[in-house]
């Protein structure tokens, strides 16, 4: 049978289109009920236990004067909520990061980007004290633009280009000089006290007017990653491949590296230079839903939030009343899980 | 003159000139081959056709309009374009790999239509893969995969088909399976097949129109009848061949052939023995 023949025999009823947007339905939707669930319980437990229906009916119909509805709202709840964004936020960066340039241990935390913002809060608390959020939220994306510079700058520096592992270590020599610069300028400035918190990463200083200001950011961020979240299917797949197939990469890159940096830049102003959330959560995700950044973007968001939810609840309850830092909380998994992936000589994607 | 044509080129890579004014002609619905030494620009002949890379000076034209200046997405209706040794991301199907090659004709999102969906189980089909179509593309061998890209390249459903090596790494069966698939889209499809090939035979063998280059430039081009001559071979490839006729082609093939210059020693030698 010729080509032409069997091109005009295919009939359409065999065609089965076969993807896996079934499980990634499933792992919003389940994803979604876990994070209001994991949301919940957090909210409830604490310095002070306040049982589930308070805090419904501290959502519900709060009342001013009763102290648990207050805890609850300015509080417990903007902080559920900071961990829940940023959360989210370092999962979709991370997710971006990784599939734009094909490296498995792309994070912001590794790649810079967490250390140039926290560099950046050093210099804004240190000289312009009592600066608004705003401005603070600005300072940190330039950080990570900054750090993210440097690493590629430096990456691009070596013999054989931006492999996976190298950029790593540049991304860990860069970081190293840039807390060592934020640390040399909080001790010669005396703000440790005001910047230990910023590196430890915590969200329990997230108020709601914090919120209000990252929040429309964020939506912008995240509708346009999933704008692109085709065309970072067909980057990832290789530069020659996507140019091939019609796409105008430079231009995808300029734009995907924006909101990778507004993402990360905003969570390191709420919660401090946390890692590892960017790496862990994108690669658990394209291992349940495949390869298809359509439904990776989405589903790295709910579970990148559920992960540090759970985790600032850990780091309320390990050791009350005093807080664990989240950051080593994650630390935790994200470094065997790191090494696990570095084993594997950093390939594939 | 034909949809596709180079004119007056010169691409430098970091700052080194590697192709110097190079003027060529891709006949249409023919299979051309470009051979030549490691480093002889084939390639990047290849990939500046394919718009990959962008020329200091001259262009690439495609219907009369530099290609440069056409929009991308339209370009890759008309020319798909398959890299050397493309790594695959693990997981992926080979049904997913392939519907990619749907891309330039989708719009937002990029939801297949059911144009997509038969266009892309064509592929799969001709290609010989439908069996393994929901198999990680991780796990084929390198013929399957091989394979595999051109089926994406034939998803895109483009009349222009550009391939950098695509038999590198393969045995002899399966080259030949990759080209006897080539020349089948040729001849029934009508398909313009602009290809880089190291095996010389294969490339005679296989193609309407054979260009030879070195150091950037063509030294000859043609039917293989005239550019698989021993003087021209000795030129490009700096080797004495012995040639004989392909009996599945009957284009010139090399018998042997030998480093320039250790000829006359070796046939003395072999005489001897």
């Amino acid at each position: 049978m010729s080509i032409l023949e069997k091109r005009t025999q295919i009939a359409t009823e065999d065609i089965v289109y076969r993807s896996r947007p079934i499980i990634a339905s499933i792992i919003i939707i389940g994803g979604l009920i876990g994070l209001v669930a994991a949301i919940g319980l957090s909210v409830s437990f604490g310095a002070a236990d306040i049982d589930i229906g308070t805090v419904w009916s501290a959502i519900v119909q709060y009342n001013d004067e009763l102290t648990s509805h207050q805890i609850i709202k300015e509080i417990r709840l903007p902080r559920v909520l900071g961990a829940a964004l940023v959360g989210a936020c370092f999962a979709v960066s991370g997710s971006i990061m990784q599939g734009m340039t094909r490296n498995p241990l792309a994070d912001s935390g590794l790649l810079g980007l967490n250390a140039g913002s926290a560099f950046m809060l050093a210099i804004c608390f240190a000289f312009f004290p009592g600066m608004p959020y705003m401005y603070i939220i600005f300072f940190s994306f330039l950080g990570a633009a900054l750090g993210a510079g440097l690493v590629f700058g430096i990456g691009s520096l070596s013999r054989g280009g931006l492999k996976p592992v190298r950029l790593v270590l540049a991304g860990a020599a860069v970081s190293a000089l840039l807390i060592a610069l934020s640390e040399g300028i909080a001790i010669y400035y005396r703000i440790s006290q005001d910047l230990a918190f910023w590196y430890a990463g915590g969200v329990s200083g997230t108020k709601w007017e914090n919120l209000e200001i990252v929040a429309p950011w964020v939506v912008v961020a995240f509708v346009g990653a999933m704008f692109f979240s085709k065309s970072i299917t067909i980057i990832s797949l290789g530069e020659e491949i996507a140019i091939g197939l019609g796409q105008r990469t430079k231009k995808i890159k300029f734009f995907l590296a924006i909101i990778v940096l507004v993402l990360a830049g905003i969570a390191v102003s709420v919660v401090g230079a946390v890692g590892f959330v960017g790496l862990i959560i994108p690669h658990i995700t394209r291992f349940l839903v495949g390869h298809d950044y359509r439904w990776i973007i989405p589903c790295s968001a709910i579970l990148g939030g559920l992960l540090v939810v759970l985790a600032d609840f850990a780091a309320r309850m390990a050791n009350p009343p005093l807080e664990t830092p989240i950051g080593a909380l994650i630390a935790l998994l994200g470094v065997p899980f790191f090494l696990y992936l570095a084993r594997k000589g950093g390939e594939g994607i | 003159m034909s949809n596709l044509f180079v004119k007056d080129i010169v691409v430098s890579y970091s700052g080194l000139p590697i192709i110097d004014r190079l003027n060529i002609s891709i006949p249409d619905h023919k299979i051309t081959t470009i051979i030549g030494p490691n480093g002889c620009g084939k390639s990047t002949l290849l990939k500046t056709i394919a718009r990959i890379l962008k020329t200091d000076r001259g262009a690439v034209f495609l219907d009369g309009k530099a290609i440069q200046q056409l929009s991308t997405k339209k370009v890759a209706k008309r020319m798909a374009i398959l890299p050397q040794s493309s790594e695959v991301p693990p997981g992926l199907t080979i049904f997913e790999l392939v519907s990619y090659g749907r891309f330039p004709h989708q719009r937002g999102l990029g939801t297949l239509k059911l144009e997509d969906l038969k266009q892309i189980d064509w592929a799969i089909q001709v290609t010989g893969l439908s069996e393994l179509k929901d198999r990680p593309v991780v796990a084929l061998s390198g013929g399957q995969r091989q394979r595999v890209w051109i089926a994406m390249a034939l998803a895109q459903d483009t009349d222009i088909l550009i391939l950098d090596e695509p038999t590198t790494y393969l045995d002899l069966a399966h080259q030949l399976d990759i080209l006897l698939l080539l020349e089948k889209l040729n001849k029934e499809e009508e398909r313009t097949i602009i290809m880089v090939l190291h095996d010389l035979n294969l490339a005679s063998r296989f193609s309407h129109n054979m260009i030879a280059m070195k150091e950037g430039s063509i030294v000859a081009e043609g039917p293989p009848s005239k550019v698989m001559t021993s003087s021209t071979i000795q030129k490009v490839f700096d080797i004495d061949a012995n040639l004989t006729i392909c009996p599945f082609s009957t284009n010139p093939i090399l018998h042997s052939y030998q480093l320039s210059g250790c000829t006359q020693d070796l046939l003395e030698n072999a005489n001897e023995g």
